[in-house]
């Protein structure tokens, strides 16, 4: 969707610069650029640019020297202390003779270079990045071809190879139909030989796997070399590498046959195009194959989800709770609790005991606990206390707010975490809030009224208020697009919307005016979340990253950059200190917050991911995405646990309830499930070897977890809620066509 | 392109672009065409790839036009304007020319900017919350079932009434309908059923207005027909807005072309059917009735067709009522009524005319009286019937012996009584009963040659030679199910089949003077005087409702095929 004329010459500048450059802003470069040099007073930078952090910076440094923005690259330069490095390095890289050493050109090395930034951190020599990092350069792999009349005839005799293999090597083997299938259309295409393509299609597009189908839309409609200049989709699976699992008998076996055949057209294909991680032991079946694959650019490797994730909760900060015996009443009549005869909070005693597994307690900075925060917290646990234990045997009620006269609009929903508002974005670019509770929503009064106020006035937090203004619902007017993502903050004081127009709004819900437009990812936006803590927040969209943010700052604090497509969904660990995205090409990434590193990357979703939820422990990932699937993921041992399947559309909802027994998933075809989550978390087998491998068994075992199936009347489930007694609230638009 | 129908998506073939191109002046090649069609094609789809991704975050099934437009501006592209009208737009081929377009009508914008309809916005958006499943079991639905005439109206509920009364008592045939079938099913109109037995109490202050008055008991209609409501005490006062109708000196009859004859039966209808469905409501609601139709009809000083409307309620409540009410009371009502059809004199002409009209519902009510007196008894003498019900409480009435009670009819009404009896049908102790159709077809035709023409099935084929707008009438509403088999022996049955085993009945109909403007009238009747409706529901909904007083063992449906039925004909 990016603009077709100047999409080539961004692209690939975007690779190896994480996008920023995307949005116009010789402003943006200044500071943001590589993650190890953000400067922001909250976060303390991750210590010294690494070598890789120059290579990025110099390839940015070429790319706006060739685009004449000479001032910017002084700042850059200034910024970066570069100049004395990157003189060395240039000497470096060319002395080197790199190019022609490594026995591949220069553009194997920039896709690797890609990856690097893409994927994993990967530490690579010294690559040469003064070449023309250009789209014609980077497609111009395909230039080195056999007889396009022979495709069809590689192609089918390695397949024949394939059928005739043992069984259970086929499985592991057939992965390599669909990228081989890709590469070599892609291949033909670009040496415009149409007609073959065309025929090549025709003859092999039926033998892939079904969920590779939307791609094979995309490209059955591909028959030009100009046609492949503007899909980015394209360029990406091009540039990175699909990345394929199997064992090494099973390779062995591959790379006998292809050299005994002299096939060397496919065996070019797999060394530059495919990356193959080969592992010992026995060959994987075909469910399991299955069960991980499905992605944009194949599966994951194993040594991206080696890296260490703090995943347990932080200790809950020590707050005086009143006693119990104090009434309810009295204490709401005083607003604050101030006469408290206090004792250590019971809930508070789990949490005391460090858990080893939670990341250091200012890990990253967050803000302080206001007065108003504690006495949330308190409330918090006296509504816990109250709290319905669910099971099985003990499934919630559900609450079901429908939007009407909607007319097809709603967008997005969020609740508070007290339900005690509700925000819902529409597509006529306006997000309006709602009181879930018979308190309306006032304003504050205007600065001339507040000055008569008098401010020593026990209740002057109610004499502010304007009671004139009081009502069910406000209107928040501001973008300019539909509205994608509506997030609270957890305060309740503020409210994120995201949409199409490019910016995150930040709203007041004191004023109900707009407060700040983050400006940043100039293409939609299609999701934004408020971290646990307030503060920060993150924010996905069409420009395929998601990009961190604190409330103060009008600029971006990490750019988190590697999914190949739109960035759909974001969610911040319970914990803070991570934040997981998910995206059209089909795969889930965790990103560090600390240090902007994808930490987890998680692939086996057959289509878009629109939900995500953590469970409460911070132990477990659940994602929802177009296909009708909710699969479980065990972050600590970077793992898939299980498979939810039972719907039949989109899922936009996912919540885990407040225990997190129990997981609620709400969909486009008007249902919402429960699923025991404690039985599928118990189930699966995280033995050492299972986690060293990564190769998983999935039980069939929907239907056992599968503990209720409720419809609603033509409404679509857009949202789901817990609330603190655990009573699930579902939000949708009633839809009456 | 030679495997076309391997191809899963749409192409623009090149004679398209090649037209299009010679639309705006442009003469293409062949091979340019070629090229052009097939970038058409890719872009066309790329275009799509992109804006499923809108609605996919919209949160929608459908691509609208606006997804589209979305996906066109982010690529740079201009968006097409003029699509985004809710409705489909009409897609038409123009044969000549191998053309398809999409129609784009002018549209007129002095007329546009000055219509008076101006058309609303769209209602607020808003949201609403329910439980749907307590504790993870069970849809709670029940809303609106509880009478909740205290509960103040929300917004919704108002917006609903109003345009509810509009659409009745509007001008359109069409909304009304609509609005009456909703009424009529509608399970959360609890709320406003006082409102609307509000507006129903307002038939007084629109007596002169005959198309008002068909409309509100229309309405009431609905209102007991609705399942879901619970009518309680306001049975009441719907009774008494019917029995407004019914017995009521209306302003409108006033006007001798006006016809009130047929509200009148209509309402009769409506109040048995009342009675019939939620009589066990109101303790003593059908003493009350008859009370206040005796009194109607023992009252001299009023109209006749007040007392018109008094018989034709007596005979749609049933033949015990008639039997109690108008039986007892026949020979003083007699005396007047008489004088009145003697009255030769011009000026007396209407009200002469308003006579025969009585005395055609007498003889109606009387005859069905007898058949029914008649076909109880034999069922009380075959012992097979239960008895007789014994649900009225006016047990100090003595029941008249059959053969008396003809006796004393037959001295009324001499040879215009005629009650016929199947041949088929055992009926014991019954031959003194008199077969004397001929003179009542003389009646019917007299009736008919002053105004009031009473056609009965029998004299039909009688009618039929003498008269061609009878015959027409007869053709256009002759139903089957309606038509009886009791008269086989004697009269031709050819055009009439289906013979119906079941209880002697009979069935008239009533032409009135608007026989001439038949359009006006009869587009109602037809809408809602057949109603199957109440077959729909569920029988059980109405059993306990069902009332003991006077139930001859009969199923309620007797609502749709009644035994005595008031069509207008078509």
């Amino acid at each position: 969707m990016a603009a077709v004329q100047d999409a080539p010459m961004e692209l690939d500048a975007e690779k190896e610069t994480k996008p920023e450059i995307l949005s116009d802003g010789t402003s943006n470069l200044s500071g943001n650029t590589a993650s190890g040099t953000l400067s922001s007073p909250p976060l303390t930078a991750g210590g010294a640019p690494k070598q890789e952090d120059q290579q990025t910076l110099i390839a940015v440094l070429q790319f706006l020297r060739r685009n004449k923005l000479t001032e910017s690259v002084e700042i850059l330069r200034r910024e970066a202390c570069l100049e004395d490095q990157e003189d060395s390095q240039t000497l470096d890289g060319s002395g080197g003779g790199k190019g022609d050493g490594d026995g591949g050109d220069a553009n194997s090395l920039l896709s690797r270079v890609s990856i690097a930034s893409a994927a994993a951190p990967q530490i690579i020599s010294s690559t040469s990045m003064y070449d023309q990092p250009d789209v014609s350069v980077v497609l111009s792999a395909y230039s080195q071809q056999g007889d396009p009349s022979l495709y069809q005839v590689y192609y089918s005799s390695l397949k024949n190879f394939i059928e005739s293999v043992l069984d259970c090597h086929r499985a592991e083997l057939s992965q390599l139909f669909y990228p081989l299938f890709v590469h070599m259309y892609l291949e033909l295409v670009y040496n415009n030989h149409e007609n073959k393509a065309k025929a090549f299609f025709e003859k092999f597009s039926g033998d892939q796997e079904c969920y590779y189908q939307d791609d094979l839309r995309i490209l059955c409609g591909l028959t030009k070399k100009e046609h492949l200049k503007g899909n980015e989709a394209l360029l990406d699976f091009r540039t990175s590498r699909f990345v394929l699992r199997i064992s090494r008998d099973s390779y062995q076996l591959l790379k006998r046959h292809l050299q005994e055949r002299h096939n060397n057209q496919i065996w070019n294909i797999i060394q530059e195009h495919l990356y193959i991680d080969i592992f010992d032991g026995m060959p994987r079946s075909k469910s399991q194959i299955d069960s991980m694959s499905g992605s944009f650019a194949g599966e994951t490797r194993r040594e991206v989800n080696k890296a260490k994730v703090f995943y347990g909760l932080l200790k809950e900060p020590e707050i005086e709770v009143p006693l119990d015996d104090e009434d309810d009443e009295a204490e709401n009549e005083e607003g604050k609790p101030k006469k408290k005869k206090t004792k250590k909070d019971s809930m508070g005693s789990k949490s005391k005991k460090q858990d080893p597994n939670a990341p250091q307690q200012n890990r990253i900075p967050l803000p302080e606990l206001k007065d108003s925060d504690k006495l949330d917290k308190i409330m918090y646990m006296k509504e816990s206390t109250k709290r319905i234990r669910l099971g099985p045997e003990n499934l919630p009620s559900i609450c079901f707010y429908s939007f009407l006269n909607a007319y097809q609009g709603l967008t997005a929903v969020d609740f508070t975490d007290d339900s005690s508002l509700l925000a819902g974005g529409f597509a006529d670019s306006t997000v309006r809030v709602w009181s879930a509770t018979p308190k309306k929503l006032r304003k504050v009064k205007s600065a001339a009224e507040l000055n008569l106020i008098d401010k020593e006035s026990d209740d002057v937090l109610e004499r502010i208020m304007d009671e004139k203004t009081a009502s069910e619902s406000k209107n928040l007017y501001g973008h300019s697009g539909p509205v994608y993502g509506v997030s609270f903050s957890p305060d309740r004081n503020y409210l994120l919307s995201s949409s199409e127009d490019g910016t995150v709004r930040l709203w007041s819900l004191q004023t109900f005016t707009c407060l700040v437009g983050y400006k940043g990812h100039n293409y939609p936006v299609w999701d934004t979340h408020f971290s646990p803590f307030g503060y920060y927040f993150v924010s996905g969209g069409h420009d395929r990253v998601a990009r961190l943010w604190a409330t103060d700052h009008y600029q971006p604090l990490r750019i988190f950059a590697g999914h190949l497509a739109d960035v759909t969904c974001t969610r911040f660990h319970p914990n803070s200190n991570y934040v997981v995205t998910g995206s059209t090409d089909r795969t889930i990434r965790l990103w560090d917050v600390l240090n902007g590193n994808c930490v987890r990357f998680f692939t086996g979703h057959k289509g878009p991911i629109h939900s995500l939820a953590f469970s409460p422990n911070g132990k477990f990932l659940a994602s929802g995405s177009t296909d009708g699937r909710v699969l479980l993921w065990d972050i600590g041992h970077g793992l898939m646990i299980g498979e939810l399947k039972g719907h039949t559309d989109t899922i936009y909802a996912l919540k885990f309830s407040r225990d997190g027994e129990i997981l609620a998933s709400g969909s486009m075809d008007n249902t919402v499930r429960l699923w025991d989550s404690m039985k599928a978390f118990d189930d699966m087998e995280t033995d050492d070897f299972t986690a060293a491998t990564g190769h998983i068994h999935l039980p069939d075992n929907s239907q056992e977890l599968l503990l209720g199936m409720y419809h609603s009347k033509s409404t679509p489930v857009t949202h789901l809620h817990f609330t603190r007694r655990n009573l699930l609230l579902a939000a949708g638009a009633y839809n009456s066509q | 392109m030679t495997e076309r129908e391997e191809r899963r998506f749409a192409e623009v073939p090149r004679e398209s672009i090649k037209l299009m191109a010679e639309s705006s002046g442009v003469e293409l090649s062949e091979e340019v065409a070629a090229l052009l069609a097939e970038d058409v094609c890719y872009r066309l789809r790329e275009a799509t790839q992109n804006s499923s991704q809108f609605m996919r975050h919209a949160k929608r099934r459908k691509l609208s036009v606006e997804d589209l437009n979305r996906a066109l501006r982010w690529s740079n592209t201009e968006t097409i304007c003029g699509y985004g009208a809710q409705d489909a737009l009409p897609f038409r081929p123009l044969k000549e020319g191998e053309l398809f377009f999409v129609e784009d009508r002018e549209i007129n914008l002095v007329e546009l900017a000055l219509a008076t309809n101006i058309p609303k916005g769209c209602a607020e958006t808003m949201v609403r919350v329910h439980v749907s499943y307590l504790d993870g079991k069970g849809n709670l639905e029940p809303q609106g079932t509880v009478p909740t005439a205290v509960q103040s109206l929300s917004e919704d509920l108002l917006k609903y009434y109003q345009q509810i009364t509009r659409a009745i008592l509007g001008e359109d045939p069409h909304l009304m309908k609509v609005a009456l079938l909703d009424l009529q099913s509608n399970s959360k109109i609890a709320a406003l059923l006082p409102y609307f037995v509000y507006v129903i109490s307002g038939v007084k202050s629109v007596s002169h207005d005959l198309d008002q008055l068909n409309r509100l008991l229309h309405m009431v209609k609905s209102l007991v027909q609705n399942p879901y409501l619970y009518l309680g005490s306001y049975v009441r006062s719907l009774v008494s807005s019917v029995m407004y109708c019914i017995l009521e000196p209306l302003a409108a009859s006033i006007n001798p072309l006006n016809d009130h004859w047929t509200l009148r039966d209509y309402a009769a209808l409506l109040l048995s059917h009342i009675f019939w469905t939620h009589g066990d409501l109101v303790s003593g609601l059908y003493h009350q009735i008859l009370l206040s139709l005796q009194k109607v009809l023992s009252d001299p000083v009023r109209p006749l067709c007040s007392h018109y409307g008094a018989v034709v309620g007596l005979h749609a409540l049933g033949w015990k009522a008639v039997e109690r009410v108008l039986y007892p009371h026949l020979p003083a009502y007699w005396a007047n009524l008489q004088a009145v059809l003697d009255d030769y004199s011009v000026s007396n002409a209407q009200v002469k005319a308003d006579g025969h009209k009585v005395y055609g519902a007498i003889l109606v009510a009387v005859e069905r009286l007898l058949k029914m007196k008649a076909l109880s008894l034999t069922l009380a003498a075959e012992g097979s019937g239960a008895g007789l019900p014994a649900g009225c409480p006016w047990e100090e009435w003595t029941p008249v012996s059959l053969p008396a009670m003809y006796c004393e009819l037959y001295s009324f009404f001499g040879d215009s009584l005629a009650v016929r009896f199947s041949t088929g049908l055992p009926l014991g102790g019954q031959n003194s009963v008199h077969i004397m159709m001929i003179t009542f077809c003389c009646f019917v035709l007299r009736a008919f040659l002053t105004g009031g023409l009473f056609l009965s099935r029998v004299c039909r084929s009688l009618a039929r030679s003498s008269s061609s707008s009878v015959s027409r009438s007869r053709s256009s509403s002759s139903r089957p199910g309606r038509s009886t088999s009791q008269s086989r022996d004697i009269f031709p049955k050819a055009r009439f089949p289906l013979p119906q085993a079941g209880p002697p009945a009979f069935s008239f109909i009533i032409g009135g003077r608007q026989m001439g403007r038949r359009c006006q009238g009869r587009r109602f009747q037809t809408s809602f005087s057949p109603t199957p409706p109440l077959t729909t529901h569920p029988p059980r909904a109405y059993a306990h409702k069902l009332p003991v007083i006077g139930r001859v063992s009969k199923p309620v449906r007797r609502w749709t095929c009644s035994h005595y039925s008031l069509h207008l004909p078509l």
